[in-house]
């Protein structure tokens, strides 16, 4: 693609930008859209961009995605700009779960709230390319039993818990194996009342989410571990999550693809994200 | 023998219009369906609907996941019912009873029932189920199954309760004065009297309360258990898909059906008897 470098040049520009609410016009000048987004977008002219309701940090910054500030905002507002849509031009909408993935039309072009890329999930919705790879994470009270467990044979006895529907359930029962069944809860605000109840002994979460959580959310939570991708563990792949075989799919997975191979991302992820991958490692052997 | 004929005409009428009410129900019903046969299929985006909703092979695939999450909402059930009917109509006796030293209990009783009424009870659940295993129990007495289970009981103890209180205030005065007029003590009239009576009367309320309570039970799952709710919940996030819960859903009608119509069947016994007779 020979656009290539001219549209990570107009993202990186955008970024620079971003922060004073400039228009950096896309390939038609005027900040909606360029020629591959003409006429696939749901408003012509204006990118309409879902997150959680509500959104948590580091992902987003404050519940407020219109700040650009957080993880996931940040990458939002660079796409869009790569996309050729200024800042004024995009729109917000929040979802959950599962109105992103239900069969009836879409209220967003895409939608981005650590949604895993998976097989399965692509049978009912299209995936972009990834923009984060991340591991799961153990957290827990700084006293819990866990705490300096060096492999996965030294977490069986205890009981955990996870969020419904994420893969880090699927992470629990398919590579930890616990001898006891783990508790599953709506949110992290429930697992985080079961902690304290001493219902379950640990939680897992991915990274950068375990770090905040146990930084913010939970009062003398630590991350205790996390779990490199190894043989038979997967990385947990964060895709931008779209209505089946939308047509925007490709224009967003060319300018992610400028974006990793300009360092966009590497930046963004090193603002918001630095801090929240160091933590010790739990072999899985 | 101009009665038997008129009898006999008479029969034949019934008959004829028995038949015809019974066509016409056949053909709204056979217009009803061809409707939806085919018209739906026919809409625009119906063949996402089906992939999403109706996906044979998600289907068989989560069933027998299901149904072992299932047992547990079973045994949640069949261990909280008795607690309810126990717990439901200690509250209508202690709020019927007229002893003036009693007064405080009575308005225990209704602050009780006022407030697990007017309470959601998924608030009741987490209240319960979280709040009372953090004032510091260990295992196994801080289990969410035990502190979910009191708080349904909690919850549908208070229903009951009313539902008991109407039957015994349903038992006509006349009865507790005959029974008091032979010798019965005022509790011996509540034991032998009134709540036999009572209770019979209710019955089909209480089987209301009992579909209600099948279904409540899956809020137990806020606190962390693994039910058939729940369990669909993770596999329809698992493969972005929603016929985990079409699949639950058919495993509850397959208990709620049978309940309702034993509660009919209940209701309709408790008419003729008490009535005498089949008014239509």
């Amino acid at each position: 693609m020979t656009r290539r470098p001219l549209l990570a040049a107009l993202a990186a520009t955008s970024l620079a930008l971003a922060a004073c609410g400039g228009d950096d016009g896309g390939a038609s000048g005027d900040g909606t859209g360029n020629d591959c987004t003409a006429g696939k977008t749901l408003t012509d002219g204006t990118l309409t961009i879902a997150t959680g309701n509500p959104a948590y940090e580091p992902w987003v910054a404050g519940d407020a995605p219109e700040s650009g500030e957080g993880f996931e905002a940040a990458v939002a507002y660079a796409v869009a700009g790569a996309l050729g849509f200024s800042d004024a031009n995009v729109a917000w909408v929040r979802t959950g779960f599962d109105e992103a993935i239900q069969p009836g039309a879409k209220n967003f072009d895409f939608n981005l709230q650590q949604y895993s890329i998976t097989d399965e999930r692509k049978q009912t919705v299209s995936f972009s390319a990834p923009y984060y790879t991340s591991n799961q994470a153990v957290v827990g009270f700084a006293d819990s039993p866990a705490v300096g467990a060096g492999s996965v044979a030294d977490l069986r006895g205890l009981k955990f818990g996870a969020q419904s529907g994420t893969t880090s359930l699927a992470f629990i029962t398919d590579v930890i194996k616990p001898d006891a069944e783990p508790f599953v809860y709506d949110d992290n605000a429930a697992a985080k009342a079961a902690l304290e109840a001493k219902q379950i002994d640990a939680i897992v979460v991915d990274l950068p989410t375990a770090f905040y959580i146990a930084a913010v959310e939970i009062e003398g939570g630590t991350v205790i571990g996390q779990f490199p991708a190894s043989e038979g563990v997967d990385a947990d792949q964060f895709g931008l999550l779209f209505d089946l075989d939308n047509p925007l799919v490709e224009c967003v997975d060319d300018v992610l693809a400028s974006l990793r191979d300009d360092g966009t991302l590497a930046t963004i992820e090193q603002e918001w994200l630095a801090d929240k991958t160091n933590a010790p490692v739990i072999s899985v052997d | 023998m101009t009665g038997g004929a008129r009898a006999r005409e008479r029969l034949d009428h019934e008959r004829r219009a028995r038949r015809r009410s019974a066509a016409v129900a056949t053909a709204s019903t056979a217009a009803v369906l061809a409707a939806v046969v085919l018209v739906v299929p026919r809409l625009p985006r119906w063949a996402r609907v089906r992939a999403s909703f109706f996906d044979g092979e998600r289907f068989a695939d989560s069933l027998p996941r299901l149904l072992s999450a299932f047992l547990l909402d079973v045994r949640i059930f069949l261990w909280c019912t008795p607690v309810i009917f126990g717990l439901g109509l200690l509250v209508a006796v202690a709020r019927g009873s007229r002893a003036p030293a009693l007064f405080p209990l009575r308005a225990l009783v209704v602050a009780y029932v006022d407030v697990m009424r007017g309470v959601p009870v998924i608030l009741s659940i987490y209240l319960v189920g979280f709040g009372v295993p953090g004032l510091g129990l260990e295992r196994p007495w801080n289990s969410p199954l035990l502190w979910g289970s009191v708080a349904l009981c909690l919850t549908y103890g208070a229903y009951v309760g009313e539902v008991f209180r109407a039957g015994i205030e349903g038992v006509h005065e006349g009865q507790r004065a005959a029974a008091r007029s032979l010798g019965l003590s005022s509790g011996q009239t509540m034991r032998f009297v009134v709540l036999p009576q009572a209770v019979r009367r209710v019955v089909p309320a209480l089987m209301n309360d009992l579909v209600s309570l099948q279904k409540d039970v899956a809020l137990v799952s806020l606190i962390g258990p693994i039910e058939i709710l729940r369990q669909a919940g993770i596999d329809k996030s698992k493969f972005a898909n929603f016929t985990p819960y079409v699949a639950a859903a058919a495993i509850f009608l397959c208990v709620t059906i049978p309940l309702t119509r034993l509660t009919d069947w209940l209701l309709a016994r408790e008419r003729r008897r008490t009535t005498g007779t089949a008014v239509r």
